[in-house]
């Protein structure tokens, strides 16, 4: 195996995963030892509103795919508003191809249980609630017991480190639901309701929990706290680039010789990504790609040197979402590889809007057709057109997802779909596939 | 069709109810409904007629206002489930580096379709969506703990290794415990075995950068953990 080069080595910025090597530190005494609970210490003897404004300025922005600047978030909740605040960590990690918050929770609970501590103090919550995806059982059973053990250590309850501000935890675990990912779903959740998307306005700001004013963070962005507090935001700046701070835990999965997770300074590019993890595997080349997840549009070989933060993936045409890179290579084939995103979409639509709730019933259908030889160069425009009107027109953003592979692989690989339209790719699903299919 | 019967539910299961309820604010007691339906799962396997009108009768809600919760999620069983859940990803990364096969395998070899449980009652299986773990694909999950980097072979042993009474080790996570045992400890009850909330190292796919880095002694600069937080708040009351 070649050895990255020193440029490319240096973009590593282990900081969030830097515990995951000590194989103990999700126990409360080696987080300890760890400098795990320092920054609390330090975060309670400020003002809150010293903790809000150390965020703005780190520039920190959310982990959970859209990117929204954690400290401007934290400064919409009213204060004196005489309601209860709610903190509501997203831990319902489900979008396809991202994988760093699991191993976070799993092999370094503390530093989320603390990073809740700190925002919820900053807030003015005196609960707190991680909204974990059902399936992460292992992630919840270690959650589970570093909350327990900070009870015990009186980090949580009452009058925390003697300080007299109070918070209580729970871990609440989901049922299976992609779509409670998305915060409004996810309240609603979370009040015991199926997983359905509100209108907005009104803001989870104001109007989240119990109609109460919430702050809804991803998991990445509340385990980031405590290091600034620890570092600072300009040691938090000296990473990332100027409009994208800090360090970002990159997802890289697929065809490469390493899959794994490479916590780096935003802004490195996928062609360093992939030096990183070893190359392409043997007799592969890379040929589409996704920069954070299958909600966001495929991008091709040509934007391997597009820099990986906020602005710079847009600019691409895409969008930099939760940095799940998903790899494909010349033996892949975008149409299939879509057909089987919008599966998931299709499934996971809660139902409660027509655009998404038909519009990826209809599109996995014609899918199926195109990938069975049946298709037609017409079901190419019923693509694009069905696409258009779930885009922009559903209630959240998982409608808006679904379409994204959809319209950029008809961008970059529309040859693809021809082969198999004109024959010239033998079908890669039977004509049963059809069955039941109007 | 007879009615449902609540008084399967013992004592024991009626004061982890009461438990989960006190999790959330006064009057806010729905909130307690996810995990109920977890725990109705844990002492019957899925969620029966008994097991939502126990949930309604629990929280005051009407049998129909559980039932639409309870339907609207993937992990509510609606029929007898097997004691292990094994779930392969199809999704698109686990699905193009050999998932659909493994999947495909399986169902064949135990003669069963999606959501469906064997006939000795020991496997449901069925295909999942994202299991967020996809620099370790494909993987498949026994009652949501990993397998990771499975290939058809390995996957038809392990449900041979279940079908017998085995309980191999999963890649990551814990110790393999039922269906129905797992479902508690998913209404929020404490992993009470000992040594399973220890069990399973971190994988390399996780520590891969990391290494990297500890390999080439790379870390951020300037970390210091006393650095000061300014106090603008204070700059303004004076």
């Amino acid at each position: 195996m070649t050895t990255p080069s020193k440029a490319v080595l240096e973009k590593l910025t282990p900081v969030l995963t830097k515990r995951w090597l000590s194989p103990d530190a999700w126990r409360l005494d080696v987080y300890e030892r760890l400098d795990g609970y320092a920054a609390l210490r330090k975060a309670l003897a400020v003002h809150p509103d010293d903790l809000i404004a150390l965020i703005k300025d780190s520039g920190l922005r959310g982990r959970g795919g859209a990117g929204f600047p954690t400290g401007l978030k934290w400064g919409f909740i009213p204060q004196n508003d005489g309601k209860p605040h709610y903190l509501v960590v997203n831990a319902d990690e489900g979008e396809p191809g991202t994988c760093k918050d699991l191993p976070l929770m799993t092999h370094d609970p503390h530093s989320l249980v603390e990073g809740v501590i700190i925002a919820s103090y900053a807030i003015r919550a005196n609960r707190a609630y991680i909204y974990i995806r059902g399936e992460a059982v292992h992630a919840a059973r270690r959650l589970r017991h570093a909350v327990q053990e900070a009870y015990k250590a009186g980090y949580l309850g009452k009058n925390i480190l003697g300080t007299g501000y109070d918070l209580d935890l729970v871990v609440h675990s989901g049922a299976g639901a992609y779509i409670c990912g998305e915060e409004t779903a996810l309240l609603d959740s979370l009040e015991g309701f199926r997983g359905q998307p509100r209108l907005r306005p009104p803001f989870p700001a104001t109007h989240g929990l119990y109609a109460s004013p919430t702050v809804v963070n991803n998991v990445g962005t509340i385990a980031s706290v405590p290091y600034i507090v620890l570092g600072g935001a300009a040691w938090w700046k000296t990473m990332g680039t100027e409009k994208s701070s800090g360090p970002m835990i990159y997802s890289l999965s697929g065809r490469i010789k390493n899959p794994g997770q490479y916590e780096c300074s935003m802004g490195i590019t996928l062609r360093e990504l992939i030096e990183l993890a070893g190359g392409m595997q043997d007799g592969h080349q890379l040929r589409f790609w996704t920069p954070g997840g299958s909600s966001t549009p495929l991008l091709a070989a040509e934007h391997i040197d597009t820099a990986m933060d906020f602005e710079s993936v847009a600019a691409a045409g895409s969008i930099l979402g939760t940095t799940a890179t998903q790899i494909f290579s010349d033996q892949d084939c975008p149409v299939y590889a879509t057909y089987r995103w919008l599966e998931f979409y299709h499934h996971e639509s809660c139902g409660k809007c027509t655009p998404c709730r038909e519009g990826n019933y209809w599109m996995v259908r014609v899918y199926r057709r195109i990938l069975s030889g049946e298709g037609t160069l017409e079901d190419l425009d019923t693509l694009l057109d069905t696409a258009g009107n779930i885009l922009g027109r559903s209630f959240c953003g998982l409608g808006d997802g679904a379409t994204s592979s959809v319209t950029s692989s008809l961008q970059y690989f529309k040859q693809d779909y021809l082969d198999y339209i004109e024959g010239r790719t033998a079908p890669k699903l039977s004509a049963a596939a059809l069955a039941g299919a109007h | 069709m007879t009615a449902p019967k609540t008084d399967v539910f013992t004592d024991e299961t009626r004061e982890r109810a009461r438990e989960i309820i006190a999790r959330y604010p006064e009057g806010k007691q729905r909130s307690a409904l996810l995990p109920m339906l977890h725990l109705v799962q844990s002492v019957e396997g899925y969620v029966s007629p008994n097991g939502v009108a126990f949930c309604a009768e629990q929280l005051g809600l009407t049998k129909a206002q559980v039932g639409a919760v309870a339907t609207f999620y993937t992990m509510y069983k609606r029929r007898p489930t097997g004691d292990y859940l094994v779930s392969v990803c199809t999704n698109t990364m686990c699905n193009v580096l050999g998932g659909q096969a493994v999947y495909d395998e399986l169902s064949q070899a135990l003669g069963v379709g999606h959501d469906e449980t064997t006939e000795d009652g020991k496997i449901t299986l069925e295909h999942a969506e994202c299991l967020a773990a996809c620099d370790y694909g494909p993987v498949l999950t026994v009652n949501y703990d990993f397998f990771d980097g499975v290939t058809p072979e390995g996957a038809l042993q392990l449900a041979a290794d279940l079908k017998s009474g085995k309980r191999p080790m999963p890649t990551r996570g814990a110790r393999l415990c039922t269906l129905k045992e797992m479902s508690l400890q998913l209404a929020g009850f404490a992993d009470e075995r000992e040594g399973a909330v220890a069990d399973g190292p971190a994988g390399d796919a996780t520590l891969r950068g990391l290494r990297l880095a500890q390999e080439h002694g790379i870390s951020p600069a300037g970390f210091d953990i006393n650095t000061p937080i300014p106090t603008p708040s204070k700059e303004a009351a004076k």
